[in-house]
């Protein structure tokens, strides 16, 4: 009854081309980022900043740059936490050798660099295909951990290999309390999902999805597969660096190799399958339920007031995440933004369905 | 009439509510929080248990006996870690503000946990207490104002060993032309002694050999086959959770003398040594504070707690290893709040005002003996300058049933490591930007 396009009228191509064309969805757009940027900050308290939003929307911004490579171009990768790694350790050596760099430089430069390491081990995507192809990426993840964990120039000589930032500063505004840290990362993340929006709906997102499609008739219509392919791993690695810099710098202050193990590339993966491949919105829902659901589950029995073991509180949030997982998948393959959109298929026939 | 009824109806409601508010505020004036991290599962529990029991029981028997802190109960939630950094930020986070005063001081039981906090808790002001792991540098009060490595510190512990195994072979000077393994968990943890050991290797010329270990340690081929090729004259043990016991596995495979293998005092409990049998026997480790068995403080922890079905774990594990390293953490952490309350009052205290106590801690021979911890805890005695408060430590071996304490103690070697402190804090310092305190001002 209330979503519903009748009489919303496109007189031009640019209304036409927009990126919401519906205007219930952009007021519910603009609704939702007034909510994020002007009530959370005032109603959220330390620990849901900190712990909750916070790596939310690092790890979302990681996700949608995973999303681009394997949900849009279709190369599977299972190595991206590494990506991730070289943009924390290129952001931390840049602040730490070039203190005068702003740091908004210092993270699109850290960016390029986790680009060019993804184009690097993007190259195999040329010749090998599928599950093929994750394995070597895996190579990346352990070439990375090795890099950081023995080559001590990357961490400046610590005795303990963990590096250490200080607290970033940007124009004189020093970034150090829970709701500075969400409002800067939130205006990082909506301005990185409007760039990656466009991507995917200008000729070149066009073309990874063709490419992810069918690689043969790609070609044949005159698709370069190695510029689309090596573009696709550039870009995803650019999200994956700059969301690598700003979980060190931002989130954690001090890391270790560790921080970026493959445990982080999985977790990656499951995001986008969770949340629905080739769907910037399935990004957000994806990092949504591995970031939340555990510490939620882990608290549920505490709020319910049942007197159950730590050990066995700690158990059961690995059963009840792992079968929520099996369900979500089994109810919807293609993932949690899919049921958002069947969702909103009901919304507009509501309340007469037939 | 209505008007009437109405206003009996608030009033009532009024009554109520104050009286749930005041009985809530008096609940929660008395007591004072403990933050308790553990790790019951994965990889590192056969380690985070025992200790975990340990800590949590000391302060229900504080609670039992002594009915709380000169009078003050003590409140704790346990949070599990796993053992991972961003679990334990989390439960860091969740914890840091419950309880009337918020959290008294965190015991994080992970190096990767303590750098990660150490952060946070300039803004937040809690003290992180690291007793016998953490940061070697943050024995520097001046820098980092709210870490304490009590009685020890990983530069302390590779400096005692090497005192050791000099003492061994006649002299320090006897260890030139040596082959030393540091067999350690590719972690901040196990890289944390590299440095003391290549600033020894420089003046006592031995040779030192690296090799890692990835988390978490269960596969070490490739690792004991180095050993077997190069024949280290000593191997020293920097691992946790199943690590250890795999390495004394290993060794045993290998043929590699465990009479020649040295543990760091997180390498040296009966979790790590049980699960290898017999061939475990003749393997060496140092001691952190408290031996294993049983006294004064044990016979009140059986009394107060278990036989009233208190216990957190088995009776027959009171007296562990990392049993006793949880008591004594958690009493040096009741002490501090002790200490605190001679100048703030006997009132539920903040992270803040627990800093204090921490840092005028004075644990001698005499307050141990009346704790009840004789014979199992060295001499604390701290100050803002310095977070440590001595560290004292001797070697036990075990000989296929326990672990037997060897005759004589050692000290690290203050000369050699200050200065490594220092440049080591200086240079933190530096790098996050952190105005360093004053301490003469403080007192």
């Amino acid at each position: 009854m209330f979503y519903r396009e009748n009489g919303q009228f496109k007189s031009s191509y640019a209304s036409d081309q927009q990126m919401l064309p519906i205007l219930q969805d952009r007021v519910f757009m603009l609704g939702l980022l007034a909510f994020a940027f002007l009530v959370v900050p005032f109603v959220a308290g330390d620990y849901l900043f900190l712990s909750i939003l916070i790596p939310f929307l690092i790890l979302t911004l990681a996700a949608i740059g995973l999303n681009l490579l394997v949900g849009y171009c279709g190369q599977i990768s299972i190595g991206h936490a590494a990506f991730m790694a070289v943009g924390a350790y290129a952001a931390y050596n840049l602040a730490l050798r070039l203190p005068q760099l702003n740091f908004l430089v210092v993270l699109v430069l850290a960016g390029l660099i986790a680009a060019a390491a993804g184009m690097l081990f993007g190259i195999p995507s040329l010749r090998i295909k599928g599950l093929y192809l994750a394995v070597a990426t895996l190579a990346a993840q352990f070439f990375m951990d090795w890099l950081f964990a023995r080559v001590k120039w990357f961490t400046n000589y610590a005795h303990s290999g963990s590096v250490s930032t200080a607290p970033v500063e940007l124009f004189g505004w020093k970034i150090d309390t829970p709701v500075e840290k969400y409002l800067f990362l939130l205006g990082v993340l909506v301005a990185f999902t409007l760039i990656a929006k466009n991507l995917v709906r200008c000729q070149i997102g066009r073309e990874w999805m063709a490419m992810r499609d069918m690689d043969v008739a790609a070609e044949v219509i005159g698709i370069r597969p190695v510029y689309a392919k090596l573009t696709a791993f550039a870009v995803s690695s650019f999200y994956c660096g700059v969301a690598g810099a700003l979980w060190g710098f931002v989130h954690l202050g001090s890391w270790e190799p560790l921080a970026f193990s493959l445990n982080l590339s999985l977790n990656l993966l499951f995001m986008i399958i969770i949340g629905g491949m080739g769907s910037l919105l399935g990004s957000y829902f994806g990092a949504a339920f591995i970031v939340i659901l555990p510490i939620l589950l882990n608290q549920v029995p505490q709020w319910l007031g049942v007197p159950i073991s730590t050990a066995m509180t700690s158990h059961l949030e690995f059963m009840i995440f792992g079968a929520l997982i099996v369900f979500f998948l089994i109810v919807e393959p293609h993932g949690l933004a899919r049921l958002w959109a069947i969702g909103k298929e009901k919304l507009r026939l509501w309340p007469f369905p037939h | 009439m209505k008007q009437k009824a109405k206003f009996a109806v608030l009033a009532a409601s009024l009554a109520v509510s104050a009286a749930v508010a005041s009985t809530a505020a008096l609940a929660q004036a008395e007591e004072q929080f403990f933050p308790v991290l553990v790790y019951r599962t994965g990889p590192y529990a056969p380690n985070g248990v025992p200790f975990a029991n340990g800590y949590v029981d000391y302060l229900k028997l504080v609670n039992a006996r002594d009915a709380g802190i000169n009078g003050i109960k003590i409140a704790f939630e346990e949070c599990e870690t796993g053992y991972a950094t961003d679990r334990g930020v989390e439960c860091y986070e969740r914890l840091k503000g419950k309880g009337p005063t918020g959290a008294t001081a965190f015991h994080t039981l992970s190096t990767g946990i303590t750098f990660a906090v150490t952060d946070k808790t300039f803004a937040d002001k809690i003290p992180i207490i690291t007793a016998g792991y953490g940061r070697a540098d943050s024995v520097d009060g001046t820098v980092f104002g709210w870490n304490f490595p009590l009685g020890g510190t990983y530069w302390g512990a590779a400096d005692m060993l090497i005192q050791h195994i000099g003492k061994k072979e006649g002299g320090l000077d006897r260890l030139k032309g040596k082959k030393i393994a540091l067999v350690y968990h590719d972690s901040p943890y196990g890289k944390e002694p590299i440095a003391l050991l290549q600033e020894r290797a420089k003046m006592h010329d031995y040779e030192l050999l690296l090799l890692p270990v990835t988390h978490p340690g269960v596969e070490q081929k490739a690792t004991w086959l180095q050993i077997r090729q190069q024949r280290p004259d000593y191997v020293f043990l920097w691992g946790w959770g199943v690590m250890n016991s795999t390495s004394i596995k290993e060794a045993v495979a290998t043929g590699y003398p465990r009479e020649k293998m040295y543990g760091v005092w997180w390498s040296g409990a009966e979790p790590d040594v049980t699960p290898a049998g017999e061939g475990a026997k003749g393997y060496n480790a140092l001691v952190f504070l408290a031996p294993a068995g049983r006294g004064a403080v044990h016979k009140d922890v059986l009394r107060y707690v278990y036989d009233k079905g208190q216990g957190a774990g088995k009776k027959e594990d009171v007296g562990e290893v990392l049993y006793n390293r949880g008591m004594t953490a958690a009493m040096m952490t009741v002490e501090a709040v002790k200490r605190a309350q001679i100048k703030y009052g006997k009132k539920p205290l903040r992270g803040e005002q627990v800093r204090w106590g921490l840092e005028n801690l004075h644990i001698d021979p005499a307050a141990i003996k009346k704790l009840g911890f004789d014979g199992f805890m060295t001499p604390v005695s701290t100050s803002c300058l310095d977070h440590e408060g001595g560290s004292v430590s001797y070697i036990h071996a075990w000989n296929g049933k326990k672990w037997v304490v060897q005759a004589g103690s050692y000290k690290p070697d203050m000369s050699i490591i200050k200065p490594m402190i220092r440049a080591s804090a200086e240079k933190y310092a530096a790098e996050k930007k952190i105005a360093k305190r004053d301490c003469a001002k403080e007192q």
